[in-house]
């Protein structure tokens, strides 16, 4: 049984994100890059699924420019047993990367998509679920706990009003959460293994996917600035800053 | 003029409160408002949105299929709808969230997440990096799905009588996704998420059991409990604690951060709450440079004291 993962190259989560004076997006060049870490959490459930045996193979995907290699050798470091890389330079929509992702999930004849929730960069939390949509199979996102048994999937999800259990039928989609698992550290003989690896290219095109309307983005602003504060020095100046906010 | 859809999202017969924020966000759009309401028996919530102001009509569409909030049921439903409105709006929660891009997958359309600012019916602002950009987004010309950021608008009145009209949708439940249950949170501390106010604590809280002093501390304000990551990596609390870009995004009213230095991770987590209050003995953390309040000691003997006397 086959798993694919979809994994993104993202600013890395503890950069202070820039954004550029002109307004035309944010300071990405020189900055760290890493693994999306929603799907570090994807790949990390995908690798414990083999290791308990319940799926056999895991695919990694990733859908960008040439740099974007790096993001698969990671998954590669992870466990991955194949990683396939579209490539684009452009900047993707989420429907054209769930079309390219649905059309990958057909072509491998894969029974499970584990992704991210979201990407920490657009914070789009959209691409799982199309994918969901697009191939008709059920979908689980926000999942906290995954039990896969045969071709059986019980998903614990993390909604709003508390834990929801779905039972769901594969082929299916399943998105991480934070809490589904915390990934491992990688190891240097997997890190320096994982660069032997051979990955398979392929293109929007190769794959017959046409690119889907595109929301443009016209601006990128810095967002509002807290003025800096007062600092009191006693419990009691605290309590009295507070009660003239009408906080206490 | 645009023809807004609203996607009532609901649970024990009751509307959800985010769909008067929507409804707000809606009417910043302008045009013809529509609430759909998708339950085996949705008459209650019908009538409950019906009295929202800016409501048109409220549709509502009972099937034995809608019984549970599974997305891959009530996508199909709403895509039946959806034909001929310009707009297809969902509350961004996990409820909206699951099922919005399911609807714009299918109508082969865009969705824009976690609107914050209308500027038309095609321009709009919304966050990226967690907060740490505001982007301004021009949308293609067709239908498109949107996921509307609640803490950025005020709801709606509820001074209406919209007329509300039965809609049969030709949907079954699909045999691939079975609902098993609900656990609602038992906590007796108020939601991390949606609570008014919430004190975290950091690193320097030591251990698991020296968090006492902050749940103590909570419990007498009424306040939901937080942490920052390096407190949860630490393992002094579980993850869902986690307040900060790979955790929690909050907006409280009321934000006391102890003990955290203040990682950007962190600050991303809680940019939209209303006052930040800091306690840390380190006067350099950059917590420092974004709390409204900032009183620079020990906790451990500053948190039991402010317990005290609030």
């Amino acid at each position: 049984m086959k798993a694919i993962v979809s994994v993104k190259r993202v600013v890395d989560y503890n950069v202070r994100i820039q954004v550029k004076p002109d307004g035309s997006g944010v300071v990405t060049d020189g900055v760290k890059m890493s693994m999306n870490p929603f799907d570090e959490i994807a790949m990390e459930e995908a690798v414990r699924l083999k290791e308990k045996g319940k799926i056999t193979e895991i695919i990694a995907v990733t859908i960008g420019g040439a740099k974007n290699e790096e993001t698969l050798r990671t998954a590669l470091a992870f466990g991955a047993t194949k990683a396939i890389h579209i490539k684009d330079e452009g900047e993707v929509q989420p429907l054209t990367a769930a079309r390219a992702l649905a059309a990958v999930f057909k072509k491998e004849g894969a029974s499970l998509l584990i992704a991210g929730k979201q990407a920490i960069d657009d914070d789009a939390n959209q691409t799982g679920q199309m994918v969901a949509a697009l191939l008709d199979i059920a979908q689980a996102t926000f999942a906290g706990k995954v039990d896969v048994d045969g071709n059986k999937a019980t998903v614990v999800r993390e909604v709003d009003a508390g834990l929801e259990t779905l039972e769901i039928d594969l082929p299916a989609v399943i998105t991480a959460d934070l809490r589904l698992n915390e990934p491992r550290y990688l190891k240097l003989p997997d890190i320096m293994k994982a660069k032997r690896i051979p990955i398979e290219a392929t293109t929007l095109a190769d794959l017959g996917v046409t690119a889907a309307a595109a929301v443009k983005t016209v601006k990128t602003a810095p967002p509002p600035t807290r003025s800096k504060g007062v600092v009191v020095k006693t419990v009691d100046d605290l309590i009295a800053a507070l009660k003239a906010k009408g906080l206490a | 003029m645009s023809k807004i859809l609203v996607i009532a999202e609901h649970a024990d017969g009751k509307l959800n409160a985010g769909v008067a924020k929507v409804l707000a966000a809606a009417s910043k759009i302008g045009g013809e408002v529509t609430v759909l309401v998708l339950a085996a028996d949705g008459a209650a919530v019908a009538a409950e949105a019906a009295k929202l102001d800016g409501v048109a009509k409220v549709l509502v569409a009972d099937s034995a299929a809608l019984a549970n909030p599974v997305a891959a049921n009530l996508a199909p439903a709403i895509v039946e709808v959806a034909a001929g409105y310009s707009h297809v709006l969902f509350p961004g929660t996990t409820f909206g969230k699951d099922v919005a891009p399911r609807v714009a997958a299918k109508l082969g359309v865009p969705q824009i997440s976690d609107v914050m600012a209308v500027h038309s019916g095609s321009s709009f602002d919304r966050p990226v990096y967690a907060g740490n950009a505001i982007t301004t987004v021009e949308a293609p010309a067709g239908t498109i799905v949107i996921t509307v950021r609640l803490a950025s608008f005020t709801a709606v009145a509820a001074s209406g009588s919209a007329a509300v009209e039965k809609v049969s949708v030709g949907v079954t439940a699909a045999a691939h996704t079975r609902y098993v249950k609900l656990e609602a949170q038992k906590s007796a501390r108020p939601d991390l998420q949606s609570a008014n106010k919430v004190v975290s604590g950091g690193r320097a809280l030591g251990s698991s059991e020296n968090f006492k002093v902050i749940f103590d501390f909570a419990d007498k304000i009424g306040a939901g409990v937080g942490a920052s990551r390096a407190a949860v990596d630490s393992g002094y609390v579980p993850n869902d604690m986690q307040v900060g870009q790979t955790g929690k995004i909050i907006a409280p009213e009321l934000y006391f951060a102890i003990g955290i230095s203040g990682a950007i991770q962190h600050l991303a987590g809680i940019k939209d709450a209303r006052t930040i209050v800091a306690i840390n003995k380190d006067a350099e953390a950059p917590i420092f440079e974004v709390a409204d309040i900032g009183l620079v000691g020990d906790l451990f003997t500053v948190v039991p004291e402010l317990t005290a006397k609030m």
